[in-house]
């Protein structure tokens, strides 16, 4: 920090801050505590709820001079406002003297209180933030113990209010700070909730249909500061003080958002410690103090009644349950049997240590280890992505996100979040996209290319492409040219995984020829698809084109935490090829039911391990929930495969697998659960005792994670393969070309069991411009049949003029199998 | 020697202090705290809104409580919330009454029962339906079905509590 520090005095305790500070803000660093209610250290200040009243005191200046007038003593002569001053929109000067601790303020305090408590319910006994209340612990700490009002007089409002189906408003409980609001507006520009009428009569509405459509919507109940806002998954589910709280990462996208998972017994589980909700951990290197309602509500498949507990062995046609020698005995046979014709198909849910001794065992039998995803350049942002010390959350002026072929939004929320916002702070955002996404609003400079021309158009920044580039192209090079940093993101929209595999080769090219790597706020990144995709990549596992093909020659196939029969019929038939199927899963699919052999794994809360996020970011979870039945982690499983086989393999410590994996991959030198579970203090300070500060965001206190290095900011000589053929955008006379995007609800195995969040799952909705549908004589809501792959699929016709004409849009995971664009025909259901 | 066996002869004619438990039952005193009941309202509903502070007060973790919300069709408190399971270990209970003290709704009461005996330790753990009174005669026993709109508070009305 180069800026000259501002000198202040709180209570008599001088305190130094970077001007702009908030008086606030400069107590909080100052160990003191001011109460808030409306103030959140993450929105802009409004001095609505006048809690934060405290005495301000200025040195008088001398008009003339400029200087401070003194007293007799030599001490600046202090000027007193003659009222109170609200802390939270009053920014520090040179030489303020601040009192927190006088009796003037503790008697505002107190009436601001008993103003804001005259029409409050008062039933914390049933309030679900009875416990975590800021109104509550403020009224404990500075509230008159009497009220002067009349308790008869007390308003009634609605007390049950659905927002949506995920949140709850409570009408009376609330205290109009407007930080729900401000959320929407500000972090998560969802406006889609607002005040409705004025003073007493005044209450939060919902302006959108369904209710409260935001994907953000959970981190209200986090910042209200009271029980007005409450989600429906932890209605009347515990009381605060009753749960433990295990760290975890969040395993739905490539964030990896740091969570805790609020655990308690249950009588209805047979007295098993039961996941009763999910919080965010600060991490202001990843997710700050938010989530996403996928991370809050998805959790659910845990529990889920079609959790396998038992292994299996298929005899005379059935799966039989089996004990796990006899299981293991069997599969260690076959592979000896087959030797190097091993196929394993592996899933990015797994962890680190997982896919480490997944790798060894294929490895080792000469197999072939396969990632099932359609994305692919891991090996790239191995190399040439973001290093140590990037932090998208302080990226501003001088540096240019460019962000390609992903609607971010729903690929990774909290990447959006946190890109708008640095766009917001100066940043320079190039959003390439066939189509318009939540993220144009924020960019600088947009540019549009035709589905199957994103090499093209990032071919325009090429620093020896020339000619008369047409605007807005021209500008945004310009930009890119002229930036200090550049760190390129892209995702999937539109792209199979030849598309993706040319994408990503094409990006981490234009990186390296203007020198954009091995820095920091350098680099490329992939928006996977998956928690782990990126460690999957790092411990050797990479996607390949003919998959089918491969599986249906395997003689022995290992699928571990996948469903690629459920996924795609042709996958399906495939398998029914392969020789022996041994499948490795947390759930019953249509794999498993195809499988030879059946080993049921621990659902990741149930074990511990690590997750490599997309910023190459590793970090570690813990367990939160015992193991249901007969279940072991996935490392453990192969590990004893591979004990059968005469190898030798870590079964017991995941620490000590990682240990091994910092020994073989440079990357994760040094790395180990210690460095992981390392903290460090964060500002601005939350989830301690001062809850009405920050919210109910857990403190993190089980570990940050730390930063890959790349192989660019490793100094090491680059190993780039050759630049993989340029893909063919399918087109056919007669035929529609159909593109895949990625949704954030999908209709993915494990989001399906979250009954909360099921009306707003994916539909196989096929999204096309008006005049598109019109050559197919196809209109809104109408259902049309695609013929995929010969077998016909039924979609529900939806426009969209913002789309690009012959082209249409379907989601990924919604029991369609279209993993590349592709030509279709396309015919309204008779 | 006279002296003694006077003191002999004296409690001879003495009314004894023992009696014939359990045919007789010695009354105990008005703060005695026996055993905990539940309580209900005289048209049946429970007191107990599930609020768990009784759990919180116990300095013994004897009391285990997991609630869930009433509705209409099915209402067992007039409040929005009640009770799902209620559970109280007594042989980790202390008879401390702080569940009582605690309790918003006056819902828990330690009564006069000290008869406490079970033969095994899960025998011990008190449910809901062992600790809950008998529906009061003109009541209705829970789950009740009650008219939409009746109870819309989210406890109990209770009175000024000044």
């Amino acid at each position: 920090m180069t800026d000259k520090l501002v000198h202040l005095t709180i209570d008599n305790i001088p305190v130094s801050v970077p001007p702009d500070t908030l008086v606030v803000d400069a107590a909080k660093q100052a160990g003191i505590n001011i109460p808030v209610f409306c103030y959140h250290p993450k929105l802009h200040p409004v001095g609505m709820c006048r809690m934060c009243l405290v005495e301000i005191g200025r040195p008088l200046l001398d008009r003339a001079s400029g200087e401070f007038v003194r007293d007799a003593d030599g001490a600046p002569k202090l000027q007193f406002s003659p009222k109170l001053e609200t802390a939270c929109t009053t920014p520090v000067t040179e030489g303020m003297v601040v009192i927190t601790n006088s009796q003037k303020v503790a008697d505002a305090r107190r009436e601001v209180l008993e103003f804001i408590l005259t029409s409050h319910p008062l039933d914390c006994p049933i309030c679900d933030k009875g416990g975590e209340c800021p109104l509550q612990n403020l009224t404990m700490e500075h509230g008159p113990g009497q009220s002067r009002f009349l308790f008869d007089e007390k308003m009634h409002l609605d007390k049950h209010v659905p927002l949506g189906e995920l949140i709850y408003l409570d009408r009376e409980r609330c205290i109009q700070c407007g930080r729900c609001v401000r959320f929407q507006n500000e972090v998560a520009d969802d406006p889609v909730i607002a005040f409705s009428q004025r003073g007493r009569a005044l209450e939060i509405i919902t302006q959108s249909t369904p209710g409260f459509d935001s994907i953000f919507s959970g981190n209200t109940t986090d910042i209200c500061p009271v029980g007005a806002l409450t989600t429906a998954d932890f209605r009347f589910a515990a009381r605060p003080w009753e749960l433990k709280a295990a760290a975890s990462i969040c395993q739905h996208c490539a964030v990896g958002c740091n969570i805790v998972f609020n655990v308690r017994r249950e009588a209805l589980q047979g007295g098993r410690m039961v996941i009763k909700r999910v919080m965010p951990r600060q991490n202001e290197q990843v997710n700050e103090i938010w989530i996403c309602d996928k991370g809050r509500f998805a959790y659910h498949y845990v529990e889920s009644p079609q959790r396998l507990t038992q292994p299996m062995i298929r005899k005379d046609g059935a799966l039989i349950e089996a004990e796990w020698d006899e299981a293991l005995d069997l599969v260690a046979k076959k592979l000896t049997a087959y030797g190097a014709s091993l196929v394993t198909l592996a899933g990015g849910r797994l962890s680190n240590e997982d896919l480490f001794n997944l790798y060894s065992l294929t490895h080792t039998q000469g197999g072939q280890a396969v990632l099932y995803s359609y994305m692919a350049g891991g090996d790239l942002t191995a190399q040439v992505g973001i290093p140590p010390q990037t932090d998208l959350g302080k990226l501003g002026a001088g540096c240019v996100i460019l962000v390609i072929a992903c609607d971010l939004h729903e690929e990774a929320p909290l990447w959006w979040l946190r890109i708008k916002a640095a766009a917001q702070r100066g940043a320079s955002l190039i959003v390439l996209n066939p189509r318009t996404t939540r993220l144009d609003r924020y960019a600088r400079h947009v540019i549009r290319y035709e589905y199957g021309a994103e090499l093209a158009a990032l071919s325009a920044f090429q620093p020896q492409s020339r000619g008369d580039l047409p605007e807005p192209v021209r500008s945004a090079v310009k930009t890119f040219q002229e930036a200090e940093n550049v760190i390129i993101l892209y995702g999937s929209e539109g792209l199979g995984l030849q598309e993706s595999k040319a994408l990503a080769h094409a990006c981490a090219g234009l990186l390296i020829k203007t020198y954009h790597i091995g820095r920091s706020n350098n680099g490329l990144v992939a928006a996977w698809h998956n928690a782990n995709l990126q460690g999957a990549w790092d411990m050797g596992f990479s996607p390949i084109n003919n998959l089918a093909e491969t599986l249906s020659k395997a003689g022995v196939t290992y699928v571990v935490a996948t469903d690629p029969a459920g996924d795609d019929p042709q996958l399906a038939e495939a398998l029914q090829h392969s020789g022996f199927l041994v499948v490795q899963d947390i759930l019953m699919t249509e794999t498993v039911k195809m499988a030879d052999v059946f080993l049921p794994a621990q659902a990741y809360m149930e074990r511990g391990g690590s997750y490599t996020s997309g910023e190459r970011r590793l970090q570690r979870f813990y367990p939160a929930v015992p193991p249901p039945g007969n279940t072991l982690p996935d490392f453990a499983i192969t590990a004893r495969i591979s004990q059968r086989l005469g190898r030798t393999a870590e079964e017991q410590s995941p620490a000590r697998i990682l240990l091994q994996i910092a020994a073989t991959n440079p990357a994760y030198a040094e790395m180990d659960y210690q460095l992981l579970a390392q903290v460090h203090e964060q500002q601005p300070l939350m989830g301690r005792h001062d809850l009405y500060y920050g919210g109910t965001t857990y403190e993190n206190r089980q570990g940050l994670g730390a930063h890959l290095s790349t192989a660019a900011s490793r100094v090491e000589p680059l190993n780039i393969p050759d630049a993989p053929p340029p893909p063919v955008f399918p087109v056919q006379e007669g035929l529609l070309t159909v593109v895949p995007t990625t949704r954030l609800y999908d209709r993915g195995s494990l989001l399906i069991h979250s009954n909360l969040l099921h009306q707003r799952l994916a539909h196989p909705t096929l999204t096309m411009h008006p005049k598109t549908a019109e050559a197919y004589q196809l209109s809104r809501g109408q259902t049309a049949v695609m013929l995929l792959e010969k077998t016909p699929y039924r979609v529900e016709i939806d426009l969209d003029e913002d789309l690009p004409h012959g082209i249409a849009l379907l989601p990924r995971s919604v029991g369609i199998p279209l993993n590349a664009p592709q030509a279709v025909k396309l015919r309204p259901e008779s | 020697m006279l002296e003694g066996l006077l003191t002999t002869l004296k409690s001879m004619v003495k009314k004894p202090v023992t009696i014939e438990y359990p045919e007789q039952k010695r009354p105990v005193r008005p703060r005695f705290k026996g055993r905990h009941s539940l309580k209900r309202y005289e048209n049946g509903l429970e007191k107990c809104i599930g609020c768990s502070l009784c759990a919180a007060a116990c300095p013994v973790e004897a009391i285990f409580v997991e609630s869930a919300e009433n509705t209409d069709d099915e209402r067992y408190s007039p409040g929005e919330r009640y009770a799902r399971t209620y559970e109280i270990n007594m042989l980790r209970c202390i008879f401390c009454g702080f569940c009582e003290d605690a309790c918003p709704t006056e819902a828990i009461v330690l009564g006069d029962n000290y008869e406490l005996s079970f033969t095994d330790r899960a025998a011990a753990i008190y449910t809901k339906d062992m600790l809950l009174d008998p529906v009061p005669p003109g009541g209705q026993p829970t789950p009740q079905k009650t008219p939409v709109g009746m109870y819309t508070r989210s406890i109990p009305e209770m009175k000024d509590p000044l």
